[in-house]
């Protein structure tokens, strides 16, 4: 006989259903992945549909979602607070790869987003300089450019975990403070060599021209090393709502250093102890103690499918996907469990893997209609893995609100239902 | 020694180095720092950058009645603004297994942080827009009903970075920063 007709078991590689992750890494077939218990049946006879029979409208100058693609939104609470404060998130569980579109990017502004025109604003770079400066955006365009890919997490991301008691929260209102953008723009060590930085200097407050001044003081280590002064997202111009027309990229940091519609950085001997740095970004430790100056986003990961809201159609072959990252480097392992904890396999990762940007890993899973937990754990190339809940609390408590990247847990039922849960 | 012949090569080469770097994109424009000033609103927790001016709690009160209450709530305590937060109390919260209400009085470890912020970000819908004595008074106002500075004393650029904040020993840094 050609061909088998008959799949052989998948190799098990951790309990409840976990498969091995062959069939990613070979494009091998799903062996041993039924659909039991979901009756396929035979498809309807097919018909040409409407939009075959006449032409379809024209072209339009800026390419939108498909109207039946209107649910891929991000969410952000509803007024009592003034428009503008607060976040709006990403809807993790409906997108894939690492890759966030931009018009779903998150968002956190202090004091909304500002409609600048690009011809009046202006960076100045002064402080502990030889020659305070002056740029236009029409002046920034025209340095030699660099792009990367890289994520931009809140420090308030996936805060909610902290509480005592799991939420009924889903996918994006628990994690959904993460955006991964292809980044294009200037150096800011270009710039600073230009005006020459005085001996002394070791920071650099950076603020927004927003109607908060949002401002952060950024190690001048971090500034000379990798910071980027973005002009281009995802290949078009910063979106307002994520720094038009010029913001800060500070890779791995966390997200409210890298300051949008940046205006100014001032180099100064010492931080200058903004509001966002000191009653904010602080992370309350066990003792009375607090955190000051937290700056990478450590490594995390997320299942984004299956999740909350994202029903499973009875028992058999199922793909979890998820997203992991690392403030510090590259991701080296992502693991799964589909018992809570007790085993684990280590998923596919999806390349291109790069230090400061989100891998998309695959798993495999038959599920057999039972009760399961699924769960994440990612370590990066420093060798750092990501901590139980039990092991994060241990270290800090959990009262900090900011950082927290401990494993997260989707219990499934046998309806098919994920929710938020503690194991 | 050098031949006058290898001398001139190396003439040659170092001219051509130089004329390399002059082409290195210079495309800021120098700006002198008075010119500056406008922007320039980042204050120290030393006190460096406050402007002239002061201010009392006494005269800030009325201030923050008229441009702060509706959002952060009477004296302070109890914001009809969830995310603008109390600035008032939680004295005593960040003690073990509390549940910490972090405010200016509580938490923040330095008086000229509110100062900086009132400035450049309030009032939430017209930031901006307070007189440096508006916003001492306002400061002064906040810092008396965290009992830390009496109603009369007078805030300004000498005495606002002497206010000895509570919490001002409450941070560390993290351990796990890149080098
Ligand atoms: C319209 C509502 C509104 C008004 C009026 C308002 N604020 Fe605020 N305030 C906010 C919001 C919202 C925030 C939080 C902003 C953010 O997310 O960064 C805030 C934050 C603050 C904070 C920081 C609180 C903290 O714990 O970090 C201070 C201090 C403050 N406001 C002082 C003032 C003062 C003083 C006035 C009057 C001059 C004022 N506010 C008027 C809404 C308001």
């Amino acid at each position: 006989m050609v061909g088998k007709t008959h799949p052989e078991p998948g190799d098990p590689a951790a309990g409840n259903g976990i498969l091995s992750r062959r069939i990613f890494l070979e494009g091998a077939l799903v062996a041993g992945a039924t659909s039991a218990g979901l009756s396929r049946g035979s498809a309807e006879p097919l018909t040409v549909q409407p939009w075959m029979k006449v032409p379809g409208p024209g072209f339009g100058g800026y390419g939108q979602p498909s109207p039946f693609e209107s649910k891929v939104i991000k969410v952000f609470p509803p007024p009592p607070n003034p428009a503008g404060v607060g976040a709006s998130r990403t809807p993790l569980h409906m997108l894939e790869g690492m890759i966030t579109p931009s018009g779903l990017h998150f968002e956190r502004s202090h004091s909304g987003v500002p409609e600048i025109d690009p011809d009046q604003h202006r960076l100045v770079i002064h402080g502990l300089v030889k020659r305070p400066l002056v740029f236009t955006v029409e002046a920034l365009s025209r340095y030699p450019m660099q792009s990367r890919i890289a994520f931009i997490e809140c420090g308030g991301n996936s805060q909610a975990l902290n509480a005592p008691q799991a939420q009924p929260l889903n996918v994006a209102a628990i994690h959904g403070l993460l955006g991964c953008s292809e980044w294009t723009g200037v150096r800011l060590s270009t710039l600073l060599d230009e005006a020459g930085i005085e001996p002394q200097a070791r920071w650099v407050i950076a603020e927004g021209a927003d109607a908060a001044a949002m401002s952060r003081s950024i190690p001048l280590a971090k500034a000379m090393d990798d910071a980027l002064l973005c002009l281009y997202q995802n290949g078009e111009r910063v979106r307002p709502s994520n720094g038009y027309p010029v913001r800060l990229l500070l890779p791995g940091f966390e997200g409210n250093m890298n300051v949008k519609w940046l205006r100014r950085l001032k180099l100064t001997a010492d931080p200058a102890m903004t509001k966002d740095e000191t009653s904010k970004y602080t992370i309350l430790l066990k003792d009375e103690k607090a955190w000051q100056f937290v700056f990478p986003m450590e490594v995390k990961s997320v299942i984004t499918r299956p999740s909350p809201g994202l029903t499973l159609r009875g028992p058999g072959f199922y793909e979890i996907s998820g997203q992991a990252w690392s403030g510090n480097g590259s991701i080296r392992q992502v693991d799964v469990s589909a018992d809570g904890g007790r085993s684990w396999a280590p998923a596919a990762l999806q390349g291109p893997i790069l230090p400061k940007a989100p891998v998309r890993f695959r798993a495999a899973w038959q599920w057999n209609g039972g009760p399961a937990v699924l769960q994440s754990r990612a370590t990066d190339d420093t060798g750092m893995m990501q901590p139980t809940r039990a092991q994060f609390g241990d270290e800090r408590g959990l009262r900090g609100v900011y950082h927290y990247n401990a494993i997260a847990s989707w219990r499934i039922d046998e309806k098919g239902e994920a929710s938020n849960v503690y194991v | 020694m050098f031949t006058s012949k290898s001398v001139a090569v190396c003439v040659s080469v170092l001219t051509s180095g130089s004329a390399a770097l002059a082409q290195s994109p210079q495309f800021g424009q120098s700006i002198e720092p008075a010119d500056i000033a406008a922007w320039d609103i980042s204050i120290g927790p030393d006190g460096a950058g406050l402007p002239p001016g002061r201010g009392t709690a006494i005269e800030g009160e009325a201030i923050y009645v008229a441009k702060c209450q509706a959002c952060h709530g009477d004296r302070g305590i109890g914001p009809s603004v969830v995310l603008a937060g109390a600035l008032v109390g939680g004295m005593g919260t960040l003690a073990p297994d509390k549940t910490p209400i972090k405010t200016v009085g509580s938490y923040w470890p330095y008086a000229t942080t509110l100062f900086d912020y009132v400035r450049r970000a309030m009032p939430f819908q017209e930031s901006k827009s307070l007189t440096a004595d508006e916003v001492y008074a306002v400061t002064a106002y906040i810092l008396d009903l965290n009992g830390m500075v009496g109603s009369n004393d007078v805030i300004d650029a000498q005495s606002l970075p002497k206010v000895r904040m509570p919490n001002r020993d409450g941070f560390i840094p993290f351990p796990r920063n890149p080098k």
